[in-house]
């Protein structure tokens, strides 16, 4: 599938400001974080700004933005139409509890359980959105348990980083274990990752060009004519393609940048007594490099069935 | 509503395609597209048509394919116009977030509301079978409209009252007709011929079949090949062959 850009900008700022956005509700809300009005307004502001450019990138996508209030109206069969209305509500709660936390300076008790909700609201939404994906029968490596998963364990560990990237640029104290959770969620991010690789090079093609063209009973499909000389929508849109040995090196690269540079930059800082302010930057921003690396090639590496019309012969 | 009908009519307008007459002559993906680009889902946008890289809007595309039989070590050339099947589980109706896709419960004809359309492409994602062409100068998705404004067309004679594919193929490859109804003659010539669905394991459940190519003759009703008459011994040749292959040998 092309790689579009703005979807991939979408799903993870909007992931990892979710993220956030869940953390903080339940934190806040167990009165692990206290109700500190720099850190509420620097980690709301982040958490709102990734969410909110990330839906305007998507809609950016559209051919008609303008109508993009339609498409709140089919949430009894789309899931992109559920993903539209839980964005927009999950930002009555977490607005409200941003709110209390920064103005009140409360995020427990009544605030706390508005928090709760709030976080609720922020993973159903990333579950709406991996959806979208997931519901994608034409879409093998999509249309699996993995990807609504991978969505969701990487929003909480996006959020997470930048939550403690906040709290160690801001000097505030970092709640108990914060490290050891964050090392341990993007651990579990990667071993995701590899284990969704695995499923996907070991299950059975779901069709064929003989089961597209019902000729099998012939022998093998092979095509040697394409119904037109020049690209049209079908190829630019799903027919895109990469390199195997490329997508071998940016599956590398992507768990390099995401996991192990960024757990072995916090473990140098731990062993050398750095100053968490100082590596911390360094370490998130490797880890949105691997992140975004990541994304693009779950698209990029995803094929479309209608590929199996244009030369391809199994998906 | 994207929803799928919840009562449809029964009556299920479709396309039959046999892939034994097909040519691959492309002239009913040509008739489609003038049809159709003053039709009901028009225009059908070309961008650079006459530039280095030309692309457009087609409801309709004809791709040819070998098929190869190692084991019998024949081989056959099969030409395979691929449009619209008006599936009656639809998957490009229900992923559509606005309503703009909907198939409709008379007929079961697939459509797209292009005034609401808002052009997230979801709908050509979710159909297996690359039926969805977007248009990028509207910024709406378009598709093979089973030619609605021809078939129920009154300013029409009846016989032309099919849709553009369907009557311009010089080879009567297409037909057209209600598949719901197994007394109509498309669910006949269906039933005799052993037509059948693409991609089952996808769950859309076509509305259009495709009829298979007819089994390739072999055994002795058929011609001998060329290289057969070839004769290395001049034994049962003509007297003057025999004189030339004479003179020749000598
Ligand atoms: S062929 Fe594609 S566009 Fe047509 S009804 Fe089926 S899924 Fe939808
Ligand atoms: S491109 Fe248009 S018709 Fe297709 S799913 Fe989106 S809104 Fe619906
Ligand atoms: S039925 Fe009409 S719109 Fe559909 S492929 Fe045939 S000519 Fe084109």
């Amino acid at each position: 599938m092309h790689p579009a850009k703005s979807v991939i900008y979408f799903t993870t700022a909007s992931g990892a400001g979710y993220g956030l956005l869940a953390w903080l509700g339940v934190l806040g809300a167990m009165g692990i974080i206290p109700a500190d009005r720099t850190f509420g307004i620097a980690a709301f502001g982040s958490a709102f700004f990734f969410v909110i450019s990330g839906l305007l990138s998507s809609t950016g996508h559209l051919g008609r933005p303008e109508r993009a209030w339609r498409a709140l109206s089919q949430w009894r069969s789309s899931w992109l139409s559920r993903e539209g209305i839980a964005a927009i509500l999950t930002f009555l709660p977490t607005g409200l509890y941003a709110l209390a936390w920064v103005l009140l300076g409360q995020n427990t008790g009544l605030a706390g359980i508005i928090g709760l909700a709030g976080a609720g609201l922020a993973l159903l939404t990333v579950f709406t959105t991996s959806m979208i994906y997931a519901s994608l029968k034409t879409i093998p490596a999509w249309s699996n348990g993995w990807t609504s998963l991978g969505y969701l364990v990487m929003a909480l560990t996006s959020g997470a980083w930048l939550g403690v990237l906040l709290l160690a640029v801001l000097g505030e104290p970092m709640p108990p274990y914060s490290l050891s959770v964050l090392a341990g969620l993007t651990v579990l991010m990667a071993l995701i990752k590899l284990l969704y690789w695995r499923s996907l090079a070991k299950a059975p093609a779901r069709s064929t060009a003989e089961s597209a063209t019902g000729l099998a009973r012939f022998g093998t499909v092979r095509l040697i004519e394409s119904p037109h000389s020049e690209p049209n929508y079908l190829l630019k849109e799903m027919g895109y393609r990469i390199a195997r040995k490329h997508a071998g090196k940016l599956r590398f690269w992507g768990l390099f940048y995401a996991a192990m540079a960024p757990l072995i930059l916090l473990g140098v800082a731990a062993g050398y007594a750095i100053p968490l302010a100082a590596i911390m930057p360094l370490a998130a921003a490797s880890f949105a490099i691997g992140l975004v690396l990541e994304r693009w090639l779950f698209f990029a590496e995803a094929k479309h069935v209608v590929t199996l019309y244009y030369g391809n012969s199994a998906v | 509503m994207t929803s799928l009908p919840q009562n449809p009519s029964g009556v299920k307008l479709g396309l039959v395609i046999d892939l034994d007459i097909c040519v691959g002559c492309h002239a009913c993906a040509v008739n489609c597209k003038e049809w159709n680009t003053s039709g009901k889902l028009a225009p059908l946008t070309d961008l650079e048509p006459y530039g280095a890289r030309p692309d457009g809007v087609w409801f309709n595309r004809i791709h040819t394919f070998e098929v190869v039989d190692e084991e019998a070590g024949t081989s056959r050339t099969v030409h395979f116009p691929r449009s619209c099947l008006h599936c009656e589980d639809a998957p490009c109706v229900t992923v559509c977030p606005t309503g703009a896709s909907y198939k409709r419960e008379e007929d079961g004809i697939v459509l797209i509301n292009t005034d609401i359309c808002i052009g997230c492409k979801l709908c050509s994602w979710a159909c297996p079978y690359g039926a969805r062409e977007y248009d990028e100068d509207e910024g709406v998705m378009k598709k093979c409209t089973l030619c609605i404004d021809k078939i129920y067309n009154a300013n029409l004679p009846l016989e032309s009252r099919a849709p553009a594919c369907v009557s311009t193929c010089p080879a009567g490859a297409r037909s057209f007709g209600d598949l719901g109804d197994p007394e109509s003659d498309v669910s006949k010539l269906v039933e005799a011929r052993g037509g059948y669905a693409l991609m089952p394991e996808q769950g859309t459940r076509p509305v259009n079949r495709y009829l298979p190519p007819r089994p390739k003759k072999v055994g002795d009703d058929v011609a001998p090949r060329m290289l057969e008459h070839q004769d290395d011994s001049p034994d049962g040749a003509g007297l003057l062959a025999r004189w030339v292959d004479k003179v020749l040998s000598a």
